[in-house]
């Protein structure tokens, strides 16, 4: 639903603002290096503009701190209303490093909600690129959850009432399961 | 030039580090992927004596390669995978549920000792109360100034 809300509000051109709520600067300049002109992200109708009242998608930087959660939250109510907001690198999406320290409050959707994460330390401006793909429905998603196990548990219970027949002739009828 | 990077892939160099990719075959489950992790993001839960669950968090991992470094087994590896966006964060979690054996004297979990316990000083032990310092070694410390003063002590060397 998200991605044909995507290709019905923001077709044309995606005008990014740039949020930095206390990172490192790294994912920064990795977002900046993705508006030059060797990956020229503006062939898309990327555009990074100054306020976030021109803006309809906003690039965040950096976990939620203290200090800037205010802020933070006042440059998403500045946006109009479609809007989406784009998590960029681990800071953002979870915390980063420090999410537990006194200052930190979190990963920034506990401030402002989140569309897209983009993962990495910092992620690769191919990658960023790749985000905003696959936001607006170019590219198909690959991340998938990984679950392993070792051994099938729990193991299914024998229940002596489920023993059918007399004498010699004993039938378990969930024999199969076990 | 431009790259005309989404409709062709990009070569990222080889000491890139992307998503740790946990194989579960080779995965003892000594949980020292979740001691040295610098983010906090391998959780280890015990749900019985024989079911462990190691937990990814993928969403704060800064791809410092510590674990693959650390893991005895090298059951993780740095893959040069780097297109993980996603418009959901549990996307990036990774769930391995572990059989562990166990004892068969104590039917419990054991480890050895560690470096910082072995280096532990055991035995009677005489420390200089008054001039509050250790005693290491008794020898050069005596002929300087003696521990106990109004005693004599009788010196056999």
């Amino acid at each position: 639903m998200l991605k044909n809300l995507c290709q019905k509000m923001f077709g044309r051109s995606l005008w990014v603002y740039h949020a930095n709520s206390g990172g490192c600067n790294g994912c920064d300049i990795e977002v900046l290096n993705a508006l030059t002109p060797y990956y020229d992200a503006e062939r898309f109708g990327i555009k990074l503009v100054g306020s976030p009242r021109h803006a309809d998608v906003m690039l965040c930087q950096g976990p939620a701190t203290r200090a800037t959660a205010r802020a933070l939250r006042a440059a998403y109510e500045a946006m109009p209303a479609p809007k989406l907001v784009f998590a960029i690198g681990s800071c953002a999406c979870g915390g980063g490093m420090w999410f537990d320290s006194y200052s930190v409050l979190g990963p920034v959707e506990k401030v402002i909600p989140v569309n897209y994460y983009i993962l990495g330390c910092p992620p690769r401006p191919e990658a960023i690129i790749y985000g905003v793909a696959v936001a607006l429905g170019l590219l198909p998603k690959k991340a998938a959850p990984i679950e392993f196990k070792q051994a099938e548990f729990p193991i299914p219970r024998y229940h002596p009432e489920d023993l059918r027949g007399e004498g010699e002739l004993v039938i378990y009828e969930k024999a199969e399961k076990v | 030039m431009t790259l005309p990077y989404p409709p062709e892939g990009h070569a990222v160099p080889e000491t890139f580090r992307g998503r740790p990719v946990f194989d579960a075959e080779k995965c003892v489950g000594c949980g020292g992927c979740a001691n040295n992790c610098s983010a906090r993001c391998i959780l280890v839960f015990d749900v019985c004596q024989e079911l462990r669950i190691l937990q990814y968090v993928g969403r704060r991992c800064t791809y410092c390669g510590r674990c693959a470094e650390v893991c005895p087994e090298k059951a993780i590896t740095m893959s040069q995978e780097f297109e993980t966006s996603t418009d959901n964060i549990g996307d990036a979690q990774q769930r391995l549920e572990l059989f562990m054996t166990t004892c068969q004297r104590c039917g419990r979990c054991f480890k050895d000792e560690t470096a910082l316990e072995k280096l532990k000083m055991t035995g009677y032990r005489f420390d200089d109360l008054q001039n509050q310092r250790w005693i290491f070694g008794a020898r050069a410390y005596q002929e300087n100034e003696p521990a106990v003063k109004d005693i004599a002590i009788e010196m056999d060397w």
